[in-house]
């Protein structure tokens, strides 16, 4: 023991775990330590600025692109990343898939009281690695302690700021009768990784999200030119819910072809397994990806290119508008509806 | 009613004849199933799970004759999947 | 994956369904008795590939559908007593009672968590020895050795916070009720292949030859499915009435004996009462008397289950008979969604009213056929 605590007993001392407490959240010396000792060293822009109460930017080319997001996940870590790696990702695909370049983020800490340091310094250097990996800076943050029971131990939320680069996705409205859908990825790998964790299933190896940057899959699409119409990742309610909603945007028929959709062998197995249907999974890497359909194949050439996106795949197009907004053709039969998912899927047995 | 599916048995874990376990693979993953119900089950068997237990084995040759019998009748012929391995 | 894939197989399936085509001479009715059959028909467009050639109707085999609401009340009565928590399949939870389902009254305060197997509730149980540990027990044949073979680890292994709200149905019992009914119009079962991995299909051969009808032992897959249904056709068209095995790389006409064997140590049959049909007699298995302590009815609570009394715009009990099909209710896709069910089979994701409003809505049907602009 060698800090200024160490006039406590040291066995006991060693044994106790180092934990948030109410005082770290009001303001006085325990919240300057907390900034001090875990926040501030690991984002370089904060240090080096004074603690004010706004961060004044550099200016910036182009029209400026604004996105918000919270961010609640149990478990807190999961195969593939964490709640802080999923804070910071998720904010930045949202800027990238909208075609801006992220620049800076803003990081809210809602701590529970009793939520141990130590988790709380793994946590922020998840964040801090995937915003370098990102090239972004956090410029801004916050940090609020509630009493035990508030809050699930850790809620994150950031707001990035971009730059757009002209000229940006047209927009799900702009999508047309004949375009292309692509995904980047498999997909489901997320909301999989995450039941498996959560449900303490065993499953082995265990399913590992798919969370991660798609700034370099946006900008492959850029570089080979693709007439891009819009792009999303498909997170909550999986492809089905951002099908569903650029249907209603662009007043088409979507028509995915299930046999063309890539799904990777252990979120097929689960998938399987539980009942559940990999289109309405969650994944928090993976986009859908509208385009031109002269421009469909450089799309997915393009993409293939990325690391990450080595199975990216068409899965369907649009059509002009039957009866049903989105429609799934199998290998057999007609096609069916593929309606709006309503609530989180669930493992069933039936 | 009865989602079941088929696994391949990889390796036991428990051969009591109440709390019989073992590994079984479906598509990329593994999952440890109960096999109370197919004590005489090897490793290598693929075996019909539902909710969480072996409900059967799969008999292997009751599947390849009716694949042979679509084979005879249809134009088309349904492949053998490959074994998965993890 | 390995005897999944195979049996998915579009040029053999479409090529048996060409054959059923060909060989009806007339437009038969027969019945899918399992609700997963139901899904797998309608997922794959089977029923409208064989539109002409056959009639499809859909059966009461959906185990959480017709699970009684009083059921589901006491199940919530369990859950909000202090250190019970109430343990179920995901498919359960959203089932609503007569007030309320399983997940609202959790969102409450209720204990009640989703498990994929009754024996990850022993396993909860075991771990968290200051909670009592209920299982919610729902499901056919297929299921019921599962929960034995919880009940039989729990006591072997000296669990004491664990205990069952038995709900499990016996399919054949409702077999013969659609058959015994005066306007019954099912001329062939499809016998549900799971049900029988654990039953076996001899025990069919009373009900095949007493009321003369076709049944075929059938799979889930679309392959399996149309192989089931060319064989019920053949047998009519041939005006046989055989018990006949078409998933035999499961089935065995025993069963599996060991499974059976388990559930006859822990339930016996009786008489329960399913939602939207009525009073089944031997519908149901409960606890045996030696094994009452396992009871969490008795263990938890007292009284007779109230009575709940179904909505009179919901036709289910024609629906789950196969007298109707869903969109003739009135009610369907207006009143009775899935998102506020009136009636068991709109309940699940599983019964036929919430499967033809997921494949199957009405409207589909005068969709122009698009021409295919994609290749």
């Amino acid at each position: 023991m060698n800090d200024s605590s160490s006039w406590a007993c040291p066995v006991k001392h060693a044994a106790e775990p180092q934990r948030v407490s109410l005082a770290h959240g009001e303001g006085g010396s325990s919240m300057r330590r907390l900034l001090e000792e875990h926040i501030l060293p690991r984002f370089d822009r904060l240090s080096s600025l004074p603690l004010d109460d706004a961060a004044v930017l550099p200016q910036i080319d182009g029209r400026p692109v604004l996105t918000t997001d919270a961010f609640v996940v149990s478990p807190l870590f999961f195969p593939g990343g964490d709640i802080g790696t999923l804070s910071v990702y998720g904010t930045v695909n949202d800027l990238a898939v909208r075609g801006a370049e992220p620049l800076w983020l803003t990081l809210s800490l809602i701590l529970e009281e009793g939520f141990s340091l130590q988790l709380l310094d793994r946590v922020l250097e998840s964040v801090a690695e995937a915003a370098r990996r990102c090239r972004v800076s956090v410029v801004a943050g916050d940090t609020k302690v509630v009493p035990r029971g508030a809050v699930d131990r850790l809620f994150v939320s950031t707001t990035g700021l971009g730059r757009l680069i002209e000229p940006g996705p047209s927009g799900s409205a702009t999508i047309e009768v004949g375009d292309v859908l692509l995904v980047s990825g498999p997909i489901g790998r997320h909301g999989i990784a995450i039941l498996a964790a959560r449900e303490e299933m065993a499953f082995e190896p265990p399913p590992e999200s798919d969370c991660g940057p798609l700034i370099e899959a946006v900008a492959a699409l850029r570089t080979a030119g693709v007439r891009v119409r819009a792009m999303r990742d498909a997170t909550r309610g999986g492809v089905t819910a951002v099908m569903h909603e650029w249907a209603r945007d662009c007043g088409g028929t979507l028509v995915i072809e299930e046999e063309r959709v890539p799904i990777s062998s252990d979120v097929r197995g689960v998938c399987e397994l539980l009942g559940l249907d990999p289109l309405n999974v969650a994944n928090e890497g993976t986009m859908v990806v509208a385009v031109h359909p002269d421009d469909a194949e450089s799309a997915r050439s393009a993409l293939q290119c990325v690391s990450v996106c080595a199975r990216a795949a068409r899965i369907g197009f649009v059509r002009a508008r039957g009866l049903l907004p989105v429609v799934v053709k199998r290998g057999i039969g007609s096609e069916r509806p593929l309606l709006e998912p309503s609530g989180a899927p669930l493992p069933r047995i039936c | 009613m009865c989602l079941a599916v088929p696994g391949r048995l990889e390796e036991w874990t428990d051969r009591d004849p109440l709390l019989a376990r073992g590994w079984v693979v479906f598509g990329g993953v593994r999952h440890e199933c109960h096999l109370a119900c197919v004590p005489e089950a090897e490793v290598g068997d693929y075996v019909l799970v539902h909710a969480g237990i072996a409900l059967n084995r799969i008999d292997i040759v009751a599947a390849e004759k009716l694949l042979r019998e679509l084979r005879d009748a249809g134009e088309e012929s349904p492949p053998s999947a490959e074994d998965e391995m993890l | 994956m390995k005897y999944l894939d195979e049996f998915r197989h579009p040029g053999a399936t479409e090529s048996l369904l060409e054959s059923i085509r060909r060989r009806v001479t007339k437009r038969w009715t027969i019945m899918e008795v399992c609700g997963g059959q139901t899904h797998g028909l309608l997922r794959y467009g089977i029923d409208e590939a064989l539109a002409d050639a056959v009639e499809l109707i859909h059966g009461p085999g959906c185990p959480v559908c017709v699970t009684g609401a009083e059921v589901i009340d006491r199940a919530i009565e369990l859950a909000s007593i202090p250190n019970v928590l109430v343990t179920t399949f995901g498919d359960m939870l959203r089932v609503p009672g007569s007030r309320e389902s399983l997940a609202s009254a959790r969102a409450a305060g209720a204990l009640v968590r989703m498990v994929y197997s009754p024996l990850d509730a022993v396993a909860l149980a075991e771990k968290h020895p200051e909670l009592e540990v209920v299982f919610f027990a729902v499901g056919f044949e297929t299921t019921a050795p599962a929960t034995a073979l919880a009940v039989l680890q729990a006591k072997r292994r000296g669990i004491e916070n664990f205990s069952l709200l038995v709900a499990h149905v016996r399919v054949q019992p409702a077999m013969e009720a659609i058959l015994c009914a005066p306007e019954n119009r099912v001329q062939a079962f499809l016998a549900a292949g799971h049900v029988c991995t654990v039953v076996g299909c001899e025990s069919y051969e009373d009900l095949c030859r007493r009321y003369e009808v076709p049944i075929v032992v059938t799979g889930f897959e679309p392959t399996d499915l149309a192989t089931g249904i060319a064989a019920c056709v053949e047998q009519l068209e041939t005006s046989r009435h055989e018990v006949e095995n078409r998933y035999d790389r499961v089935v065995q006409a025993e069963g599996n004996l060991r499974a059976r064997q388990f559930v006859e140590d822990v339930f016996e049959a009786c008489d329960r009462t399913w939602r939207g049909l009525g009073a089944m007699p031997l519908g149901g298995l409960r606890l045996r008397e030696s094994w009452r302590d396992y009871d969490a009815e008795r263990r938890f609570t007292a009284g007779a289950l109230p009575q709940v009394v179904s909505s009179c715009r919901c036709r289910s009990g024609e629906v789950l008979s196969g007298r109707i099909k869903p969109p003739e209710c009135a009610a369907f896709g207006g009143e009775c969604r899935p998102e506020h069910p009136l009636g068991a089979p709109m309940v699940s994701g599983e019964g036929a009213c919430a499967a033809y409003f997921q494949y199957h809505r009405p409207e589909l049907r005068c969709e122009p056929r698009a021409v295919e602009g994609n290749a």
